[in-house]
């Protein structure tokens, strides 16, 4: 299911876009530990195409998408 | 000179496979993009690969649809999700070559003639974009490649969806020559039905059929599909940003309840026109000929069209004559469905104008100024902040916004 979330980020000064912690909606916030791979992708699960970031947050690998100016991720419900 | 490699993408079912991307729970169900009914726009403008077993067909109304398919799950469009995914398949294109021309929001050809170098054959290419689109957007194109853009469009329509076909100098015959003449780009039932006449019904049969007798039953338009049936097409794929200059602006709407008498007509056309005028003015033009076209109850439709005495831009006077040319051309035999209004022979508004000897130039600058100060008000403080007390007769016909709602353009082969 797609879910909207909050992420706190950081241009450089290239001008990429990385993600340094989710804000889950619920409140709980996660740091992301290192992002593994940046590449457009579509998410079939979710619904949605943007900027794929895959990242690892806690030992776990996930993925979070950038779409139109707007954080998704795919939420297992 | 090198052959031309020309290839030519088509999103599957465009429309339909956005919104199933979006919504993974009808994915699997037959999809259809509508229309909304209640208006009356309800036909089917796009369907998915299950939908189209059902044999549903892009064109048809909601209930023709549902008939043959009764559990046919029927969405509304999202234009603007449409035009995101049109763009970023772009993206994707220019990545291979900087000559794309689109052809609507689904299709465009590209040549890549000059890339194979840096990315191999067409077929590889073709094969690339086809993979990354399905990866990166979720959605399925098929590719024609060929050695020109007619060839290249009858290839992405072979095999369909998420597929690639190639059309050579080699199996063109094999391949095209057995198609339905009406496969063929400008081939619609019109001329179909000519050809049948002739004994023509493959792509094949135009091809062989000689060239003296196409010309004399279609004129030019005969040379052309010589040409196209023979891969002599060599027109060639438009470059990057490369603006065709505009040629004409029109609106036309199907309404919500037919049209029964001139009042209806005026509110419409009134609406459309405010449009069309508008954004005539915004671009910085002047037009020479009003043209509307009308389509009754039974979809019967005609076009009209009239040179105006002087080009002009002023709401007021094209709407005047374009109820004089519907005045002129119909008497309501049937009820409307649908109208429109277009203008052509457009100038730009600095061209010498000659002014009417008789006419008094002075309304007419009041009228043009009437019309800046209103453009100024709609741009500040929206569409319906201010209209002629006309339209306040019937808020059901005039309350729609053709200038904005309505941004994806129709275009032609020729250009």
């Amino acid at each position: 299911m797609k879910q909207y979330i909050g992420v706190t980020a950081k241009f450089d000064s290239d001008g990429n876009l990385l993600p340094l912690a989710v804000h889950w909606q619920d409140g709980r916030t996660f740091e992301i530990d290192r992002v593994l791979d940046v590449r457009f992708a579509s998410s079939l699960k979710a619904g949605g195409a943007g900027l794929r970031y895959r990242c690892r947050i806690k030992n776990k690998e996930r993925y979070i998408f950038f779409e139109e100016n707007r954080w998704f991720v795919d939420a297992r419900d | 000179m090198s052959e031309r490699v020309i290839l030519h993408s088509d999103c599957n079912g465009f429309y339909a496979s956005v919104e199933c991307l979006h919504n993974p729970k009808i994915r699997n169900k037959p999809v259809a993009v509508s229309g909304d009914a209640e208006n009356r726009h309800g036909i089917i403008l796009a369907k998915n690969e299950l939908a189209k077993k059902y044999h549903v067909k892009t064109g048809e109304a909601i209930w023709q649809a549902k008939q043959k398919c009764p559990e046919l799950v029927t969405v509304p469009p999202h234009f603007d999700l449409y035009k995101r995914f049109s763009r970023l398949c772009k993206e994707i294109y220019f990545d291979y070559t900087d000559r794309v021309e689109s052809f609507g929001l689904d299709e465009a050809w590209l040549d890549v003639t000059g890339s194979s170098l840096l990315f191999g054959s067409g077929y590889e290419i073709a094969q690339k974009i086809r993979k990354r689109i399905k990866y990166e957007l979720g959605i399925t194109v098929s590719i024609g490649v060929s050695f020109n853009k007619i060839f290249a469009k009858l290839g992405s329509d072979y095999k369909k969806p998420d597929a690639v076909t190639v059309i050579s100098r080699e199996n063109f015959k094999d391949i095209v020559w057995e198609l339905d003449c009406g496969d063929l780009l400008y081939v619609g039932s019109a001329t179909k039905k000519r050809l049948r006449t002739l004994g023509i019904y493959t792509i094949g049969d135009i091809a062989k059929c000689p060239i003296e007798i196409l010309r004399k039953h279609f004129g030019k338009h005969g040379d052309m599909l010589y040409a196209f049936a023979n891969g002599c097409d060599v027109s060639p794929v438009a470059k990057l940003d490369l603006h065709e200059p505009v040629k004409s602006i029109g609106n036309s709407t199907t309404t919500p309840r037919d049209l029964v008498d001139f009042q209806d007509v005026k509110t419409v056309m009134c609406v459309l026109c405010d449009s069309v005028c508008r954004r005539m003015r915004e671009q910085g033009f002047i037009a020479g000929t009003v043209s509307i076209n009308v389509r009754d109850n039974t979809l019967q439709c005609f076009s009209r069209q009239r040179k105006l005495e002087s080009a002009t831009s002023v709401t007021d006077e094209i709407l005047k004559a374009a109820l004089k040319l519907f005045r002129d051309n119909y008497s309501f035999q049937k009820p409307l469905r649908s109208v429109g209004i277009s203008v052509c022979d457009l100038l730009p508004e600095s061209s010498p104008r000659q002014t009417d000897l008789f006419g008094n130039e002075k309304i007419r600058q009041r009228q043009e100024s009437l019309d800046s100060a209103l453009d100024r008000l709609k741009n500040r403080f929206g569409n319906y902040s201010i209209f002629p007390a006309l339209l306040l007769q019937d808020k059901g016909l005039s309350h729609f916004n053709p200038k904005d709602e309505h941004t994806i353009h129709p275009v032609s082969f020729f250009r």
